[in-house]
């Protein structure tokens, strides 16, 4: 029995090596000269390399802060968007008896299945026409969306959550005369912050990692986010940009593992309670 | 002239309890953002693509110039046009070999930790790290590197004598290393399986054990039947997003979907129809059948796992 649990746990420590090494050597690479990518195998770099960081910085005409901060403008206006939004809906589909709620409710779980591709090419039409593409703030095309509540998966975490929350506590509130505006600012608001905080750590990490959609609107260079300025390496794959390359995708990467270290449990537990996809 | 209607007494137009009172106008108050977005930006787009679809329409020219042209683009998708069955052959090879092999992989490495005690938060936490990084471009583009000719996993396996191809720039295997990416991200179902195995109650293995079934008859008539409902869920979820799949294969193609078409899957062929050849109207169509499809695969998925999914009547349905 011993034997059997040493050998389980040995078995895990050895997926976790495979399922870890492109991690670490991305880590490893991205401090190596260019001549120790080449021939040094291991994932300790020799000599340290710390330039491959500022020459991918500054490897193209815009800085790759810029694109650092463009993406983190998206990401966390994204994240209002999408708790404000959310919520709103949720509070009503979850909490609030109304005319054709379950119709809505219906409609709400059919677009939780339907592939963000199949819209991106009218989406782009209609937002162009708006004259939104390229416009005076060309993320408006990237943004608007996530501020009516377009993530269904978001809006059925809530609605999940919400139906958690005691229906005594609404009544008990209703007894002592307040509405269901008052009830949510002092009831479900307060109560539901779980479920915001999964919304708002997820949001940020799937529109900090989304490229479709940022390739599709964004074409000014000094409007990239991180995401579309990483494929610019790769039209110039040089021996010498290879270090850059993996350097600025390190850094890219960095928010996200942050985030994973600070929140692991809560982004866990989001996945139980809707089976989201991270 | 009628006498006005006599008052109704309060009572009865509305019950006095609180249970069934209506709340139409809050109601629709919260929910209107939700509906808005609804209407512009989900069910408008859908019909707009619709019309666009029977059009022939490169997005430089107002909508209005948009040209009829009837089934043409269907036609051209189904009888003219190789690179459109080339791409749904790509997809659905991706789809059929990566999910199972990332269930499988999922539900192996949660049944090991499901008997582990001490540390299981640690090793979920480090099986799922892939699955948040993975649909990055960043991890695209260190996996692109990884197999190189000369990257890394070359390196490896040349440590024990073997020589390797240039993976990702060779046509057999390009889309061979788009599916390991996708493996390698098995956590976010793992965690499923992790819960869903929590659920069993163990008096089954008891009563199973005492009867005499051992480890693998366990698992094929305890654990496979009761945790069939998670199964059907994650997989219902996986065959979606593998369909999806768009970033890494735009990334080790620079967009293209080479070598030679290999990894040339149906959204990365839309995109390329749509954005950079801006033959809206196709990719339009293109759009079009691959929702339908999707919603057909869904249907039919749902048709047979009426024959495998076992519920519990405890969970009601």
């Amino acid at each position: 029995m011993l034997v059997r649990r040493r050998l389980r746990v040995l078995v895990l420590l050895l997926i976790v090596v495979v399922v870890l090494y492109p991690l670490i050597w991305m880590v490893g690479t991205s401090f190596k000269s260019p001549q120790e990518i080449a021939s040094n195998i291991g994932l300790v770099p020799e000599t340290f390399t710390p330039s491959n960081f500022t020459n991918g910085w500054n490897n193209f005409d815009v800085s790759f802060g810029r694109f650092f901060l463009n993406s983190a403008l998206v990401s966390i206006l994204t994240v209002a968007g999408n708790v404000i939004s959310c919520l709103l809906a949720a509070y009503a589909l979850g909490r609030l008896r109304f005319r054709l709620r379950g119709l809505w409710f219906a409609v709400m779980i059919g677009t939780l299945l339907l592939p963000g591709h199949v819209l991106i090419i009218p989406q782009y039409i209609l937002f162009r026409t708006l004259g939104w593409v390229g416009g005076d703030f060309p993320y408006l095309p990237l943004l608007v969306p996530q501020f009516l509540a377009t993530e269904a998966f978001f809006v059925f975490l809530m609605v999940q959550f919400m139906r958690g929350i005691p229906r005594e506590l609404d009544e008990a509130a209703t007894i002592d005369g307040a509405n269901p505006y008052k009830i949510f600012q002092h009831v479900i608001l307060p109560l539901s912050r779980p479920a915001l905080v999964t919304t708002a750590i997820f949001s940020f990490i799937w529109t900090w990692n989304d490229f479709f959609r940022q390739l599709v609107y964004l074409s000014e260079l000094n409007d990239y986010t991180a995401p579309v300025a990483l494929t610019l390496f790769i039209d110039s794959t040089s021996e010498s940009a290879v270090g850059p390359m993996f350097a600025m995708s390190l850094l890219s990467l960095v928010p996200v593992f942050l985030f994973f270290v600070a929140f692991q449990r809560l982004l866990v537990e989001g996945i139980n309670t809707s089976g989201l996809k991270g | 002239m009628s006498p006005a209607p006599p008052r109704r007494p309060a009572t009865h137009r509305q019950a006095p309890g609180l249970a069934r009172r209506r709340e139409n106008l809050p109601g629709y108050l919260f929910l209107s953002p939700w509906l808005l977005g609804l209407a512009v930006i989900t069910a408008i787009p859908m019909l707009l693509s619709l019309y666009l679809s029977f059009t022939n329409y490169d997005v430089l020219t107002p909508l209005s110039e948009a040209e009829w042209v009837g089934w043409d683009n269907y036609r051209r998708m189904f009888t003219d046009d190789p690179s459109y069955w080339h791409s749904v052959r790509v997809t659905v090879t991706f789809a059929l070999v990566a999910v199972p092999l990332k269930l499988a992989a999922a539900l192996g490495v949660a049944l090991l930790l499901n008997k582990v005690f001490r540390g299981v938060g640690l090793f979920r936490g480090l099986f799922y790290l892939p699955s948040l990084l993975g649909g990055s471009v960043a991890l695209a583009i260190v996996w692109v590197s990884m197999f190189n000719r000369d990257g890394a996993f070359n390196s490896l396996l040349s440590i024990v004598g073997i020589e390797g191809a240039p993976w990702v720039n060779d046509p057999k295997w390009a889309l061979e290393t788009l599916m390991l990416l996708a493996i390698w991200q098995f956590g976010a179902p793992m965690i499923i399986f992790l819960a869903g195995l929590k659920q069993v109650p163990t008096e089954l293995y008891e009563a199973a054990s005492v009867d005499g079934a051992g480890a693998w008859r366990q698992f094929v008539h305890i654990t496979l039947p009761m945790l069939s409902p998670v199964i059907f869920f994650n997989l219902v979820l996986e065959t979606i997003n593998g369909f999806q799949g768009f970033t890494s294969a735009f990334v080790i193609s620079n967009g293209e979907g080479g070598p030679v078409d290999s990894t040339l899957m149906y959204t990365l062929n839309l995109y390329i129809n749509g954005f950079v050849r801006l033959d809206m109207g196709y990719a339009s169509a293109m759009a079009w059948v691959f929702l339908l499809a999707i919603g057909l695969i869904t249907v039919v998925l749902f048709r047979t796992g009426r024959f495998w999914v076992h519920y519990s009547d405890s969970e009601g349905r």
